[in-house]
């Protein structure tokens, strides 16, 4: 996993206490195979002792009868494990269906859900993706909150995830 | 190793069996589960039941369905539906319909015994209510109480650990890492209780499934400390089995000597 922090233009104008918020730009890669299932995907943020704050996103089919797509969200293993397992699926503002291979844009304020207010301190941005008949990957990429200026952090998945780009900025 | 059953068969029959418990621990007995971590609002889980040398594979007894007792999330028991019972393997579902974490055991206790009768050597069997079944004519009367217990873990949603606490008979483990939350490196902490008390001392087989696979029998050989306490370190994911035996010596009808097994299936996910 490729690792990479750049020092975008830092705030120089004080800027008010609410107005933090997180780009993060993510890619599911188009992958060459016979039976090809879009990917479950979970994305949440983890304090420095790899508790978790906040769950962003989660991507499941959740249209299966008899709710059956969530019988495959423990291969979202170390999701399932720091949380999804205590959670009632679905989650309001949190869950949403799969999607296929290409480039997503999410954004998240401070202060809504499901971001919330998160203390001072280091972060990580954790995103996992499991695929049915396919792989499962965890990328992290670590942050600092609240952000001093514009930054931008980038890590790479091999298989299942291709860069995921957090940008958090005042 | 084929010849072990044949020589356990010879050994009972000279009554012999009593004096070599050990080597009725040469063939492991295990429940094997579908899966050990589940999600949504039910689910069924389905176990393999088997003794045999190799892991996880059924090639030497099915294991017998009569001793199951299976405990829910809030420490009701759970009925199986049973599915049968073939030449190499038992099968049986466990339905889930309640969130949290299952205990899948089987679990049996009894006496046996041997004496002799008009000069001949008898062999007996029974549960410790039965002791009186024994001809009052019987001599030299040697009595082994024995107790095997064999489990494993599935958790639909977030584990808990109602189902897990002990009976405080015979040979158990106390998992202390919970036994559904188990990561491949990450060590885990098992305690094994005799009757209720801290076993220590106890010496514990660890060994992943694949064994038809290497050439190495890739057995840990651990012992708990004073508490009773074991860690487990899987190196990489897997169905693992693991077991223990004790025993005492008796002495003569009064007192009669005793040997309790357990084993358990785990399974250890990728980090």
């Amino acid at each position: 996993m490729r690792i990479s922090v750049v020092f975008a233009a830092s705030g120089l104008i004080a800027t008010p206490a609410m107005a933090n918020d997180m780009v993060v730009n993510l890619e599911i890669p188009r992958q060459n195979v016979a039976e090809y299932h879009k990917p479950y995907v979970a994305m949440w943020i983890e304090d420095s002792s790899g508790k978790t704050v906040a769950n962003l996103d989660v991507w499941y089919d959740g249209d299966m009868r008899k709710d059956e797509g969530k019988k495959w969200l423990p291969d979202l293993r170390t999701w399932w494990r720091r949380s999804g397992r205590s959670l009632k699926m679905p989650v309001s503002g949190v869950t949403g269906p799969t999607q296929g291979p290409g480039k997503y844009d999410l954004k998240f304020a401070e202060g809504s859900r499901p971001l919330g207010k998160l203390p001072t301190g280091s972060y990580k941005l954790q995103v996992e993706a499991a695929r049915e008949v396919g792989g499962r990957e965890l990328v992290s990429v670590p942050f600092q909150w609240p952000p001093k200026g514009t930054k931008v952090a980038s890590a790479s998945g091999s298989k299942e995830l291709g860069t995921v780009r957090l940008t958090t900025k005042p | 190793m084929f010849a072990k059953p044949k020589l356990l068969a010879i050994g009972a029959v000279l009554g012999l069996a009593g004096l070599m418990p050990s080597q009725a621990q040469a063939h492991r007995a295990w429940m094997l589960p579908s899966m050990t971590v589940l999600a949504g609002d039910s689910e069924t889980v389905s176990v393999d039941a088997a003794i045999s040398n190799e892991l996880f594979v059924f090639e030497h007894h099915a294991m017998g369905l009569d001793h199951l007792a299976i405990t829910g999330p809030d420490g009701e028991p759970v009925a199986p539906s049973i599915i049968g019972t073939g030449k190499y393997r038992s099968v049986f579902d466990v339905p889930l319909t309640k969130q949290g974490t299952y205990r899948i055991a089987s679990a049996n206790s009894g006496m046996m015994g041997f004496y002799e009768l008009n000069g001949e050597r008898k062999r007996w069997r029974g549960s410790a209510d039965q002791v009186s079944q024994i001809p009052k004519g019987a001599q030299n009367l040697k009595l082994t109480r024995s107790n095997s217990r064999t489990e494993t873990f599935v958790t639909l949603g977030a584990p808990n650990d109602t189902a897990l606490a002990p009976t405080g008979e015979g040979l158990e483990m106390v998992p202390v890492t919970h036994p559904n939350d188990l990561v491949a490196t990450e060590p885990a902490q098992m305690r094994f209780m005799l009757n209720g008390k801290p076993a220590a001392d106890l010496k514990i087989e660890f060994v992943e499934g694949g064994t038809r696979y290497r050439n190495e029998a890739g057995v840990q050989n651990l012992t708990t400390d004073k508490d009773g306490l074991v860690t487990l370190e899987a190196p990489e994911a897997g169905m693992y089995f693991l077991e223990a035996s004790a025993r005492g010596e008796g002495a003569g009808a009064s007192e009669p000597g005793w040997r309790a097994s357990y084993s358990a299936v785990l399974e250890f996910l990728p980090l």
